[in-house]
């Protein structure tokens, strides 16, 4: 089975990500829980930097990212863990500071281990099927690489579009 | 020319969009339909599957616009309407794209990590 990235949709809110990786699971663990390691992948299109990547690992506590481009938009995103099972389950929630979609969303992440293979599922469950739609038509890579009027008019067609639903 | 994700659809097309597209059976009845169109009968051959169940997937794919009926009276086929396929996968396509670029950069740094915990 190859490594390649899934993206599914599942019910009305949740948009589920799966991906392999060829390293024992405790190595992937400790990429997407130590922010110097974080910093390194969690980048989406090339440009980007994250000049700020803060995890209070435990329940409970805030994890905090800024990403930022050449020419200096940024993006910030936060949230609260609220279920560690180490190595395999982190539950956390996530919401970004120029929000362009309704309410918090709550990130499920899984990590199973098969035969020095890790495979990787994390799933995205937004506050209403409104919100996963916004994400699905404008996605994280529209937001981080729109230019900042771009991100200003989407913004503002997407709250014409809540005040005429 | 207006950008990949800036369309203005109702939430109600592209919910019914993805929701037919998250079921296999239909995804291969739409797999189908792309090398023509077919009779419910044609269409159910291949599954273990009832005219009526085969049916009631392809009441999904109808509402969602992806599939329509010819106008044989007795045969009724389904086509396949490429548009509403098109634009959601386009959609889908552009989220990959952020997660692929990330996840290659975790590849190379499983790399790396793996080969300087051996030394």
């Amino acid at each position: 089975m190859p490594n390649t990235l899934q993206i599914t949709t599942r019910g009305d809110r949740e948009i589920v990500i799966t991906r392999a990786f060829d390293a024992p699971r405790i190595f992937v663990w400790d990429a997407f829980t130590k922010p110097e390691l974080v910093r390194q992948w969690l980048l989406g299109p090339p440009g980007w930097t994250m000049p700020v990547c803060e995890i209070d690992f435990r329940v409970g506590g805030r994890y905090r990212y800024v990403w930022r481009k050449e020419g200096g938009i940024e993006m910030g995103m936060s949230g609260v863990h609220r279920e560690i099972v180490v190595p395999e389950r982190i539950v956390a929630t996530e919401k970004f500071d120029q929000s362009w979609y309704p309410g918090e969303a709550v990130g499920t992440i899984t990590l199973v281990e098969q035969g020095g293979r890790t495979v990787l599922t994390q799933v995205l469950q937004y506050e209403s099927r409104e919100a996963r739609e916004v994400v699905l038509k404008s996605p994280m890579e529209s937001g981080l690489t729109a230019g900042y009027d771009r991100l200003e008019q989407l913004v503002a067609s997407m709250a014409r579009g809540e005040k005429t639903a | 020319m207006q950008p990949i994700g800036y369309k203005q659809d109702s939430p109600e097309h592209l919910d019914a969009t993805f929701a037919a597209l998250a079921d296999p059976t239909r995804r291969a009845i739409l797999a189908r339909l792309a090398s023509g169109e077919a009779s419910v009968a044609e269409l159910a051959e291949p599954f273990a599957m009832t005219q009526p169940a085969i049916s009631k997937h392809l009441k999904v794919l109808e509402r969602a616009g992806l599939i329509s009926r010819g106008r044989d009276a007795q045969r009724r086929p389904r086509r396949l309407e490429a548009q509403p396929l098109r634009e959601a996968t386009a959609w889908l396509e552009n989220y990959r794209r952020f997660w692929e670029g990330s996840f290659q950069r975790l590849d190379a740094l499983l790399d790396d990590m793996q080969k300087q915990r051996k030394r």
